[in-house]
């Protein structure tokens, strides 16, 4: 096991596109970091130049005590897991998952030895004389797991490991990811573009966009104090709700005064159930910046009028009924929203809702391009 | 849905015809071998005459340097396609690999040399052959043989390993295997149907060829198959039998050849290696 140290790391390919923009990271021995972003953000770059597969153009790589910049991928103690399985399609299961160990010259008897460990945690045992185009999906991408594991290494490298396999295939490998992480506790890098799997999986997030991080941080603590607009609306389904409008007079106004929200308190952006649901330790709703900005309220924090402080009404447009709670489609300022409204609760095309923001549940941005949180 | 029995049978007939004209003629050549004497026509109908001896078969090896052709074709051909297939597998690889200038250019002008007939290269390429003193060496024939035969070999491998994915040699590079070794370990042997079209094509561009021979070669000792061949016939007495019992017997390789290899041309070899 190891620390992995990324210093300033920027990759510009020899056509000009400049993939990974200066990220510096430090992921901790044993922890289970995913960097998570839309496609062409410069994740899977990342990953490839930490696993050696993509030349450094500047920066510095680091696994354990060692700069890795120029050593071989071979030579760096990684094992990683391709989107595709990449399973040499000419060996068999148990070929493909000793051919590491065998170009090192590993004893016959340990391969066989952690062969066999690796195939019973992963079940499959019965399939190491076949070869993978005799296997399922799910069963090349286990065998593309022993692949890994049996090597021991240092670091483990996925690059969307998940993302070939169907909904509920995804879900049970999720799981056993999650229960292989623990039982090994190999530092872990995870590439992936489902907030899901960054959510359930991380021990922190690294939320990337054009080559840049736009925040790291605990799965739960991203999601509730997302820094930027970017940020905010990529993590949580359905996405947080934006209104655009102005901060005037200790409210936020909805463009077109379509609606206005009293900021007290309550937009402190705290997590939920915190005692101080304030703006936070001497923050007032006077320290806002006055101006053009950005309201963003997750769905199921924009909430039939209750204990929360209203906002404004709005009519059904469409009503997904999921069972456990209904998705309400509403506009409101000309743009369309999302409401949460529990299950239990009748909500029908045509109705009209008393919208409130339930407290602690306000984001403010600001109204440019970088949309930073003001709160 | 079952197709009806006419559109079968006519089918079929069409294939029994085009069957039937493949065959002809090598059924003859058989026939005229079998024939004793220098038989070329005969108003006998049967494939194996009422007469048949194997009289040519027998002349080819003792009065004949038949096993000497054979044995020179041999050595030239398999020279030939063992440097065809070394070559065409490595240069096929770095142009399906790396980007490098040149490339492009590189690789359009290794085509071009495909777009001219082989007998305009003739006169180049033996001038070429000439300056470098190789006429009437086997050497000679084999350079101008590789030569002829790599740029369609080059490019087949390098549409081959084309379609073997990137992503099994960086498996491989991180398993622990440098460039060098995820080509030998990995690369190869999924190319292995890519070799073999390779090796066969390398092989018969040597074996079958006349032309070329028949210019670079004049020692009748060095004679490849063809060349030796050719010489029983003449302008006023050609010698039929042995012309066509040679002919069976050159053919016998080549198709050892093909039966030997087609197990390795197989198609999907890389099934299940990646998901698409």
């Amino acid at each position: 096991m190891a620390t992995v140290t990324i210093r300033d790391l920027h990759k510009r390919y020899a056509e000009g596109f400049h993939a990974v923009r200066g990220i510096s990271l430090d992921i901790a021995d044993g922890e289970f970091l995913v960097l998570v972003g839309p496609s062409g953000c410069g994740k899977s770059t990342t990953l490839r130049m930490v696993a050696g597969l993509e030349e450094v153009t500047s920066g510095e790589i680091r696994i354990g005590d060692r700069v890795v910049n120029d050593v071989a991928p071979g030579d760096r103690d990684i094992a990683m897991v391709f989107q595709n399985y990449a399973l040499y399609p000419h060996l068999s299961v148990r070929e493909n998952m000793a051919f590491g160990l065998t170009m090192r010259g590993t004893a016959r008897a340990e391969i066989d030895r952690r062969v066999a460990d690796a195939a019973a945690a992963l079940s499959i045992e019965h399939l190491l004389a076949r070869r993978p185009r005799e296997l399922s999906g799910g069963q090349r991408q286990r065998v593309a797991v022993g692949r890994a594991i049996v090597r021991e290494p240092e670091v483990f490298l996925f690059d969307e490991p998940l993302s070939n396999l169907d909904a509920k295939l995804r879900v049970q490998m999720r799981a056993e990811l999650a229960r292989l992480h623990r039982r090994l506790g190999t530092t872990v890098i995870y590439v992936t573009h489902d907030q899901v799997e960054a959510m359930t999986l991380g021990d922190r997030i690294v939320l990337m966009n054009h080559g840049v991080i736009q925040q790291i941080d605990a799965p739960l603590a991203i999601y509730r104090r997302p820094a930027n607009r970017f940020v905010a609306s990529f993590i949580g389904s359905p996405t947080m709700n934006f209104f655009p409008g102005m901060i005037r007079d200790g409210a936020f106004v909805v463009a077109g005064d379509a609606a206005r929200l009293p900021l007290g308190p309550h937009a402190a952006g705290v997590p939920h159930g915190a005692s101080s649901a304030g703006l936070g330790s001497g923050q007032s709703s006077a320290l806002l910046p006055q101006g053009p900005a950005m309201l963003g309220v997750r769905p199921e924090d924009l909430v039939v009028a209750g204990d929360s402080v209203p906002f404004t009404t709005a009519v059904i447009e469409v009503a997904e009924q999921m069972g456990h709670e209904t998705l309400a489609h509403v506009s409101v300022g000309g743009s369309s929203h999302v409401v949460r409204v529990p299950g239990d609760r009748a909500a029908s095309p045509g109705d009209r809702l008393s919208l409130g923001v339930r407290p602690g549940g306000v984001h403010l941005f600001a109204a440019d391009d970088e949309g930073r949180r003001l709160n | 849905m079952k197709e009806p029995l006419r559109i079968t049978l006519l089918r079929h007939a069409v294939l029994l015809l085009f069957v039937a004209i493949s065959l002809y003629p090598v059924l003859n050549v058989v026939s005229i071998s079998l024939r004793p004497g220098d038989r070329l026509r005969s108003t006998d109908l049967s494939i194996i005459p009422p007469d048949w001896t194997f009289e040519s078969y027998v002349k080819l090896f003792t009065e004949q340097p038949f096993l000497r052709w054979l044995g020179n074709s041999l050595v030239v051909s398999g020279v030939v396609t063992l440097t065809g297939v070394a070559l065409a597998s490595t240069a096929g690889y770095a142009f399906s690999r790396f980007r490098f200038i040149g490339r492009k250019a590189t690789m359009l002008a290794i085509l071009t040399t495909q777009m001219f007939p082989a007998t305009m290269l003739l006169l180049p390429l033996y001038v070429l052959i000439a300056k470098l003193g190789l006429v009437d060496t086997w050497l000679g024939l084999m350079v101008f043989y590789t030569a002829t035969a790599l740029p369609f070999c080059v490019w087949q491998m390098k549409g081959f390993y084309d379609t073997i994915p990137a992503s099994l040699e960086e498996a491989a590079r991180i398993d622990g295997c440098s460039r060098a070794q995820a080509f030998w370990h990995v690369v190869l042997p999924l190319a292995t149907p890519g070799l073999v079209i390779t090796a066969l094509f390398s092989f018969m561009t040597a074996w079958s060829e006349y032309i070329v021979a028949a210019q670079v070669m004049q020692d009748e000792s060095m004679f490849t198959l063809p060349l030796g061949i050719k010489g029983f016939q003449a302008s006023l007495s050609s010698q039929w039998g042995l012309y066509a019992a040679a002919s069976i017997l050159v053919s016998i390789p080549v198709v050892a050849v093909f039966l030997a290899f087609s197990k390795y041309l197989v198609n999907g070899l890389t099934v299940g290696s990646v998901k698409e």
